[in-house]
């Protein structure tokens, strides 16, 4: 199980080995790095997540299967769960919602203990925890790079910073020097809770167990992304104008590599692009696959409302009058109604009939020699 | 059974400690008591299913196909296509094991591949190598693994340590439902002829003689007989079911396993009853169903194909009948199939009426297009408009929890309407702890077809969360009946209690309903349905009476 951290360990690293070097020693990879490499990324990550979408928009969906989480809509004078048991449009919507803005599924989640035979659950809240303080950060960090894409940089954007860079952090005070720009949360807390999400791949053992190089894979890059942006902003200090002029030149389309940008900087957006170029084609395209999860974007009244199959096909059954034809003298002599009277010769003549049975039905008895009723002991 | 362990030798030998070997590297066992017996061939002839032959699971050679592998790839990718579930169940989990312990064979086995994500990700390997590109260029590093007999062994394994109960589908963030992942791969091993014979052959005697359990239609009516006979000596008074009648107001249609074997057959009779005094006093007319008698559907553990082949009978019926709507029993998976598959697959129902109970007037506006009524909706109904005569004091002795059942449970979401005619039938009612009921409830260990005989430790294994939870409000209350809305429950639950939990019986609850139902001209009722003497029950449920009802 080690190999699969280490594997994806090491990529990282072998990752940042190359862009490092790269823009070190190589002369001209800077351009290679920041401007050839991050729109090809861009148009992998565009091209690919479409793709997927369209793949996943093309398979059919047969059935009404959304997992009903509460009491269902019926007699007037029982109380419906309306979200966890949608039955209109608009409550679907809310439970999609619910679910993207605050995992909802996952604040379920218990642990179950078992002790001296009797087995517990207990609320584990630290997985829903760490995983919304990921993607929040992750969220808020994405959206404060605007300001290296933008000029002026927008209103929402300058108010997103200010909050996010609101809780100056005391204890930390100390250690920063003067002239440092006020800390960012989002970037600490993405640092922490990816920190932690690796932490539980290793240290749960259940969770250890199934986790493959593809789930320590990104928690390393984001990692890796996190930490080098952190670095150029609060250690190293890079020329900040520099970076954005480079990054105004990849969205004007005027594309330009700037005199003093430094190395690490090129290692970030290496990263970055790295990222990109991955996400369509790993379990990061969770976030486009929850859209499309039919057992929660579906609407629950399927009694209701039929549900229609684009592909449902006839099928061969056992008709009424096949399974007449097989029990009639039975059925008649019990006193049950038939349909077709047998006239009173036919009646004795009742084996030659048989054979007008369809060709494909199995001998009456095929079955009965299977299986008597025995139900269980 | 001399080997199933005890529950304590069960309950002592339970780790959950993976071991230290990459599980795809851990070959699969398939040992007795967990895995079931192999289909028999005939069956699989009477439906003409692939690959007949005599073979067991305990052999090195299954006798497939030779082209094996190509069908399953062709099979995978057919369903990719056809089943979006399917296809983006494959690609988006995270695998961040919140569905790991909450599936009831991974509490009860230990066995890591019992994780919901494990179970899927025997599939997801094969796709991921099959089907994606970076899988294949990564290989087993990144979770990829062609098709081989190990592999194959591996699916048939756990494809039948999952009961489909959808309870790993609540709780992951994207709602990915190991169930879902579990039917397909229970399809695609049906393309080679790998089947239990505890589903293929129940579904082969469905499919001629309309039931699981071959029963045949004068044997179905003697049966009915048999339970009126009973109710005749309990009550006085003589139902007289109809059979098969053109021109009934509603077709009743009920998993035939409550026609068979007790206590399934108490709940079958609370249904006599109630027909009954519903016929005298309102002048309803039910007919039962030999051709359409059962309400189960193994085809739901088979594939979606036989699901249909199978529901077809109950439309069939009642448009031959001309009944205007269709009534059904109490049935887990039965249900699960009505709610979700059987319009898409056999509807549209146009040649129904609009369900209303002609008693009350209530429309069942929720099966307007399905135009089927679940039994304990018809009664809660009839309850609430005070149209029954009950005497809940019939059941005083009892004190009942309810167990959901995992398909109306999370397939439905029918969790007040049982409730509702349970406590206006019984004055004790308990209900377990919040995260074994409703929506979070533990399957009874044996669903999906698992009820088998051979398998007997798995499912004691898997009903253990269950039964826990019914120790907790037996130790707490003095339980001693747990309810439930399913045949398959009724046959098994008894097994199941008396492994873990011996006090506590088993109960329908219809014939609770039968039990608390007075029928005009009746009799003094001195026994229950069970032809237990009432008086003998009361003086031996007195000493437990102290506890107040403050759970209701
Ligand atoms: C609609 C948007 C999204 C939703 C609802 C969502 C939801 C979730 C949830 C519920 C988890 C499981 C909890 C966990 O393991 O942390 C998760 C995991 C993860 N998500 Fe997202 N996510 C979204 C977008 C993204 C995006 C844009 C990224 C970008 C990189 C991302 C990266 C990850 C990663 C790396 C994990 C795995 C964490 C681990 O390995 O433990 N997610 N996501
Ligand atoms: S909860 Fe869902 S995403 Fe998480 S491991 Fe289980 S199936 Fe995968
Ligand atoms: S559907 Fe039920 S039995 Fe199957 S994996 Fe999920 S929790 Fe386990």
């Amino acid at each position: 199980m080690n190999k699969r951290y280490l594997l994806s360990l090491i990529a990282v690293i072998v990752l940042f080995l190359i862009s490092y070097l790269g823009v070190e020693a190589v002369p001209g990879s800077k351009w290679l790095f920041g401007i050839v490499i991050p729109y090809a990324a861009l148009i992998v990550f565009v091209a690919g997540f479409i793709r997927r979408l369209l793949t996943w928009s093309r398979s059919a969906v047969p059935f009404a299967i959304p997992t009903t989480g509460g009491q269902q809509k019926t007699l007037s004078w029982i109380k419906p769960n309306a979200i966890d048991n949608p039955s209109s449009k608009g409550a679907v919507f809310v439970r999609m919602l619910l679910e993207i803005v605050t995992f909802r599924s996952l604040f379920r989640n218990s642990r179950m203990k078992l002790r001296e035979g009797k087995i517990s659950y207990q609320l584990e809240i630290f997985l829903w925890v760490g995983a919304l303080a990921f993607h929040y950060a992750f969220f808020t960090v994405l959206f404060r790079h605007l300001r290296f894409f933008t000029d002026p940089i927008p209103l929402p954007v300058r108010l997103v910073e200010d909050l996010d860079s609101f809780f100056r952090m005391e204890i930390l005070q100390d250690f920063i020097q003067i002239g440092v720009p006020g800390v960012y949360l989002s970037g600490l807390v993405l640092l922490a809770a990816v920190t932690y999400l690796f932490l539980r791949r290793i240290f749960i053992r259940n969770v250890n167990y199934i986790s493959l190089a593809s789930d320590y894979f990104p928690l390393f890059l984001i990692f890796g992304i996190a930490f080098t942006g952190i670095m150029m902003r609060y250690v190293l200090k890079i020329d900040v104008t520099a970076a954005k002029q480079l990054a105004m030149g990849l969205v004007t389309f005027r594309p330009n590599i700037p005199q003093n940008v430094s190395s690490i900087f090129f290692v970030h957006l290496f990263f970055v692009s790295i990222l990109l170029a991955y996400f369509p084609f790993s379990k990061l395209m969770h976030l486009g696959g929850i859209f499309f999860s039919p057992t929660r974007n579906m609407r629950a009244d399927t009694r209701a409302v039929r549900h229609v199959n684009p592909w449902n096909y006839p099928v061969k059954v056992h008709t009424y009058e096949e399974y007449e034809d097989d029990f009639r003298d039975k059925m008649i002599e019990a006193g049950l109604p038939v349909d077709k009277m047998p006239e009173p010769q036919e009646a004795a003549a009742e084996e030659e009939e048989e054979p007008a049975a369809p060709p494909q039905e199995p001998p009456a008895d095929a079955a009965d020699a299977a299986a008597e009723p025995e139900e269980k002991e | 059974m001399s080997d199933l362990p005890t529950a304590e030798e069960m309950l002592s030998g339970l780790k959950y400690r993976p071991p230290s070997t990459d599980w795809m590297d851990v070959p699969a066992e398939i040992r007795k008591g967990i895995a079931c017996y192999a289909g028999n061939p005939k069956s699989l002839e009477v439906l003409g299913f692939p690959n007949p032959r005599t073979w067991s699971c305990f052999d090195d050679d299954w006798q497939l196909p030779e082209n094996w592998q190509e069908i399953i790839h062709e099979g995978f990718k057919e369903r990719l296509e056809k089943f979006r579930s399917f296809k983006v169940f494959m690609d988006i989990c995270v695998r961040c094991g919140a569905c790991a312990d909450k599936c009831h064979y991974f509490i009860g086995t230990g066995d890591p591949k019992n994780m919901p994500v494990l179970r899927a990700e025997l599939l997801r390997s094969v796709y991921r190598n099959d089907f994606t590109r970076v899988g294949k260029l990564l290989g087993k590093i990144n979770g990829a693994r062609p098709m081989n007999y190990e592999v194959l062994k591996e699916w048939w394994s756990y494809l039948f340590q999952c009961s489909e109960c959808r309870r790993c589908s609540l709780y992951c963030p994207y709602g990915i439902d190991t169930a879902e992942i579990t039917i397909m791969g229970r399809e695609l091993l049906n393309l080679l002829g790998l089947n239990i014979d505890w589903i293929i052959t129940p579904v082969a005697n469905c499919y001629r003689t309309g039931n699981h359990l071959g029963i045949q239609p004068h044997a179905f009516k003697d049966m009915l007989d048999f339970f009126c006979d009973d109710i005749e000596e309990i009550t006085g008074i003589r139902p007289d079911p109809q059979f098969n009648k053109k021109g009934a107001d509603i077709l009743f249609v009920t998993p035939s396993g409550d026609v068979f074997a007790d206590p399934g057959t108490f709940t079958a009779m609370g249904y006599l009853m109630l027909f009954h005094f519903l016929q005298e006093k309102y002048g309803l007319d039910v007919t039962w169903s030999t051709y359409a008698s059962e309400g189960g559907n193994f085809g739901l553990f088979t594939s979606h194909e036989t699901m249909k082949r199978l529901n077809a009978k109950m439309y069939a019926e009642a448009r031959r009948l001309g009944v205007k709507w269709i009534l059904g029993g109490e049935c887990g998976h039965m249900w699960r199939v009505i709610h979700q598959y059987m319009d898409t697959m056999n509807g549209p129902a146009d040649f129904l009426q609009m369900p209303v109970n002609p008693i009350t007037g209530t429309a069942f506006k929720n099966a307007a297009s399905t135009k089927m009524v679940h039994i304990t909706e018809f009664t809660a109904d009839l309850i609430k408009h005070g149209k029954l005569d009950l005497d809940p004091s019939r059941n005083d002795h009892l004190k009942v929890t309810f167990h959901d059942s995992c398909n109306p449970a999370r397939g439905m979401g029918l969790f007040d309407e049982p409730r509702y005619v349970i406590k206006q039938t019984c004055k004790h009612f308990y209900d377990m702890p919040a995260n074994a009921i409703r929506e979070q409830t533990f399957c009874c260990g044996s669903g999906s077809g698992l009820n088998a005989g051979e398998d007997m430790e798995l499912r004691m294994a898997g009903g253990l969360p269950r039964a826990n939870a019914v120790k907790h409000v037996h130790d707490k209350h003095g339980v001693n009946m747990l309810a439930c809305v399913c045949a398959i429950d009724r046959a098994v639950l008894p097994d199941l209690m008396s492994y873990w939990v011996p006090d506590v019986d088993v109960t329908g609850v219809h014939e609770l309903v039968g039990n608390a139902l007075n029928l005009p001209g009746q009799s003094d009722r001195t026994m229950n349905l069970r032809s237990e003497e009432l008086a003998d029950l009361q003086g031996t449920a007195e000493d437990t009476e102290d506890e107040t009802d403050e759970e209701k």
